[in-house]
């Protein structure tokens, strides 16, 4: 067995997920992806695709045309090029690019900078590419902003890279355009590279996204997928942007190990990006309203939570309450019927937290909030009594 | 606030005022306020959609093409209005093309909208000819689908 395995742990919480599946009428604000359906047009596409037999293999690197539009998208959004030839490569979603960002850049012992609480692949595919993960805490007390300071003592002459998700998963925080400079600049001094997942950078609800590609663009690795914006989560596609060298090389394993990505799935892309505005206008509004609500709804009944500015998850603290967030969760299922996830999925100091995913609709969020503040209620009132 | 809104209630018709009141973080009197003025403007309006063929009752539809004369200084605003008073009539559109108007007729059968068009619609001052297509079968109207939804195939639990 490869002795890296016994490294990752696996995760405990696994277990608790597990019990929530036998649960048949739970309302479950643990799910990570969209509830809007994928847009027929993107899925008419699809079907047409099998229907005409366009299901062979592509290119290694992508479909020259998939590639052209996500150029153009990126364009048009973020006013940087890439050059789809040489400068983007189509992924099987942003977990495989990550995968390949990764063993590209890594020689063995080389260390990343992965800042918490964050999304549960980073620290394991660091360690499968013989990397030692360095992880860099962000507490709520500071709205999850990184300490710059603490950053620069975190690089050491190992240090490779430093990875950013923004807005992130789970608390919806993202960077402003200082910050981004910033952490650029720092790149800059110390030559890391970025590898920036910014899945999620169509979910932002109060300004504009901004990539920090931007500012850094040579040594930035652009991570970005079509699951979240046009929820096409099954259809298992994302890319990559980059340096030309480094493309070139992450090719290397991509063409021996993925080949190349879904075929069907990569014209549908090229349908959903045709498709953008249209699909943006349905859900941005319905995603704003829903975490608006959501955050009033929490903070009133006093789990404390810092308004997120994209993605579709909210962070909140369920601190006063005086439960760690793992025993919470269980209750909470079993007692009202409620699924969400314990925060120290997203790294272990966050024992007092609990993701809340709005992907819902109103009806439901409706509900699950009356029910958690009812369970919050009789906590509160049995601790009263206990005194 | 009144674009984000109405944006809301389009996708949220059964909303209340209160919840309103936390999404856009205003006072509840101050949302409710906003609603009545909108609908007294006629900005919004709450109407049911209603599957009547789901619990048995058969409704008759049809789609019917008008050629109308129009009116010298009204155009075919006076026909079209008057067409458009009948109970019976669901809609009224001016449209381009071949024909002038295109309305939707109900009615409980089919010889009760039969009757309409030869009695009412086709003898009125200034209709030239009609053309009637009974409606079938809806699968999707104002947006809302007719047959069997999709199933959520989320698993409960993702990271």
């Amino acid at each position: 067995m490869n002795k890296l395995l016994s490294k990752i742990e696996p995760s405990g919480i696994r277990r608790f997920f597990d019990i929530i599946e036998r649960f048949g009428d739970v309302i479950s604000l643990g799910v990570g992806e969209p509830d809007f359906q994928v847009d027929w047009n993107i899925r008419e596409e699809a079907i047409y695709c099998i229907e005409k037999g366009a299901t062979r293999y592509t290119s290694n690197q992508g479909l020259l045309e998939l590639r052209e539009e996500i150029s153009r998208n990126i364009v048009k959004n973020q006013k940087i090029y890439y050059d789809p030839e040489r400068e983007i490569l189509v992924t099987c979603g942003v977990s495989q690019g990550l995968d390949l960002a990764l063993r590209t850049i890594l020689n063995p012992g080389d260390e990343v900078i992965i800042i918490e609480p964050c999304y549960v692949a980073y620290k394991p595919l660091t360690i499968l590419s013989y990397g030692r993960p360095v992880v860099l805490k962000t507490s709520e007390e500071n709205s999850f902003k990184i300490d710059l300071d603490e950053l620069k003592r975190k690089i050491s002459n190992k240090t490779k890279a430093i990875i950013l998700n923004y807005p992130n998963n789970p608390t919806g925080m993202s960077f402003s355009k200082n910050e981004l400079k910033e952490i650029a600049d720092i790149a800059n001094e110390f030559n890391l590279y970025i590898i920036s997942d910014e899945i999620y950078d169509k979910l932002t609800y109060d300004r504009k996204h901004i990539t920090i590609a931007k500012y850094i663009k040579e040594k930035v690795i652009y991570l970005n997928g079509f699951s979240k914006a046009y929820s096409m989560t099954g259809f298992r596609i994302g890319y990559i942007c980059c340096d030309e060298e480094l493309l070139r090389n992450m090719l290397k394993i991509h063409q021996y190990s993925m080949l190349c990505a879904p075929t069907i799935s990569q014209y549908a892309a090229i349908e959903a990006l045709r498709n953008e505005e249209k699909i943006l206008r349905k859900i941005l509004p319905e995603y704003k309203a829903r975490r608006n609500y959501v955050y009033k709804r929490l903070n009133e009944m006093g789990l404390k939570a810092i308004l997120p500015d994209g993605a579709f998850y909210i962070f909140p603290s369920i601190r006063s309450i005086g439960i760690e967030s793992e025993k919470f969760s269980e209750r909470l299922l079993f007692e009202k019927r409620v699924a969400v996830v314990p925060g120290n999925a997203f790294g272990e100091d966050y024992k007092y937290n609990i993701r809340i995913s709005y992907a819902n609709d109103m009806k439901k969020l409706k509900i699950a909030m009356d029910r958690i503040e009812e369970f919050v209620k009789e906590i509160l009132k049995l601790k009263e009594e206990i005194k | 606030m009144e674009d984000e809104l109405l944006q809301i209630l389009e996708s949220n018709p059964d909303i209340c005022p209160e919840d309103l009141s936390k999404i856009l973080n205003k006072d509840k009197k101050e949302i409710e306020n906003k609603l009545k003025e909108l609908e007294s403007k006629g900005i919004i309006k709450k109407k049911y959609i209603i599957n009547w063929e789901k619990i048995g009752i058969d409704r008759v539809y049809a789609l019917i093409k008008v050629k109308v004369s129009p009116e010298r200084g009204r155009g075919y605003d006076k026909v079209a209005e008057r067409i458009a008073r009948f109970n019976e009539v669901r809609a009224v559109y001016l449209i381009s093309g071949e024909y002038d108007l295109e309305i939707i007729v109900e009615g409980k059968s089919l010889k009760e909208i039969a009757s309409f068009v030869s009695n009412k619609l086709a003898t009125l001052d200034g209709v030239k000819s009609t053309v009637t297509h009974f409606i079938l079968k809806k699968y999707k109207e104002n947006g809302e689908i007719f047959f069997e939804e999709e199933k959520d195939y989320r698993l409960k639990i993702s990271l």
